[in-house]
């Protein structure tokens, strides 16, 4: 079963979700946690432990300048703008290519071939029993996401368990996160930017066809609008974790709450009971 | 010789548009007589990569020169390498006011 946390909204607590889910489940069978947060990844921070890593690269057009007639197709086959043809010369712009070969494949010279160019790289990692996590890192100044989150969720193909903790948003890391999910978790908070962003999630995993849950995060007990929203839309609200200074205090120093206080096991334990009916897995 | 003003709309009364490669329309001037051109951008509303796609619209109609308030890095390198002169006009007035300054020669090259 193959399970994603995501949240619209920024910093409501996926991470922190995700880390305790996993957490509990390694007490009892095997987990893979995958941080597809590669923009700023912090999953790690909870597990912190030495980690095995890969690079990640894309493939990206190399013309041939002495076999190239300067036709210009493959200017018109970028759908990016990524190639520019001159009367005696090409530009080519890598941060603007998908490395979709498109401009290989029209190029009636065959002057295009691909080489491998590092976007990122993959770190694997057992900080604890039974738990295997997986974290994609962008490389600073590389500006697509989603090469890397297509590796890091590879890397956890075949697992049995996979808990996949997305970036924030609704943008093309969240819907290649969640893409080919059994399930997700939506976290929210109840504020109005928590809500406005949560109904774009929501919209997002539908479209998709991932079955979603909410949770609502640091609750003040008046969380009347997004219970309102949720029936509207026959969300089940899977749990609600309270504002509370220890939670928080717990989180700061980096600790699991689930670890510190691990009365909270059962709670993250029948959240993910309630996500596995989600995903129609009998547990 | 062609010169090229980033406009909102497709008058030289419009006014001139900061933005290169997100301008609704390019004004193409041909200065020797003043006739004038307005195309739309095709780019304007596009995702991303519009800068050196919408550069390429001015070398396929063979501008010489243009008059922008802002022009991106990329794009740049497209008009530089393709020998686009680039003026900078950032005074907000009309397509008109921008020519006229282009014309005397007023307008920092960038």
């Amino acid at each position: 079963m193959k399970l994603a946390i995501a949240s619209g909204k920024g910093g409501t607590g996926k991470s922190m979700v995700a880390a305790n889910i996993a957490f509990t489940l390694a007490l009892t069978e095997p987990v893979t946690l995958v941080d597809c947060d590669v923009e700023e990844p912090n999953l790690h921070l909870f597990f912190p432990a030495p980690v095995t890593t890969t690079e990640v690269t894309v493939p990206i057009p190399v013309v041939d300048e002495a076999a190239c007639d300067h036709c210009g197709k493959c200017e018109e086959a970028c759908q990016y703008g990524a190639l520019t043809v001159l009367q005696s010369r090409i530009l080519f712009f890598p941060e603007l290519c998908h490395s979709c070969g498109g401009c290989m494949l029209v190029c009636p010279k065959r002057a295009i071939h691909e080489e491998p160019k590092r976007v990122g790289a993959i770190s694997v990692s057992a900080p604890i029993p039974g738990l295997k996590l997986i974290s994609g890192m962008l490389d600073t100044g590389s500006p697509h996401a989603v090469p890397i989150i297509k590796a890091v969720k590879e890397r956890a193909d075949g697992d049995p368990l996979v808990i996949c903790d997305s970036a924030p948003g609704t943008s093309c890391p969240v819907v290649e996160t969640l893409d080919g999910c059994d399930a997700c978790i939506l976290v929210t908070e109840s504020t109005p930017f928590g809500l406005h962003d949560l109904r774009l999630a929501v919209d997002v995993a539908a479209r998709l066809g991932v079955p979603a849950g909410i949770v609502i995060n640091r609750s003040d007990g008046r969380d009347e609008d997004t219970i309102r929203f949720c029936i509207d839309h026959d969300l089940e609200i899977l749990m609600t974790i309270p504002f509370d200074r220890e939670i928080a205090a717990i989180q700061s120093r980096g600790d699991i709450l689930c670890r510190a206080r691990p009365e909270w096991q059962k709670e993250f334990y029948a959240l993910f009971v309630k996500c596995s009916t989600l995903a129609g897995v009998e547990r | 010789m062609k010169v090229c003003i980033t406009a909102q709309g497709a008058t030289l009364e419009s006014p001139a548009e900061d933005r290169f490669g997100r301008a609704p329309y390019f004004i193409v001037v041909e200065s020797e007589n003043g006739s004038f051109e307005a195309i739309r951008n095709p780019y304007a509303d596009g995702g991303g990569g519009v800068g050196p796609k919408a550069a390429q619209v001015l070398i396929a109609n063979n501008v010489k020169a243009l008059v922008s308030g802002q022009v991106g890095g990329n794009a740049k390198e497209v008009l530089a390498a393709a020998g686009i002169a680039m003026y900078a006009y950032k005074a907000g007035g009309s397509v008109k006011d921008a020519l006229d300054q282009f014309t005397k020669n007023t307008l920092t090259r960038s």
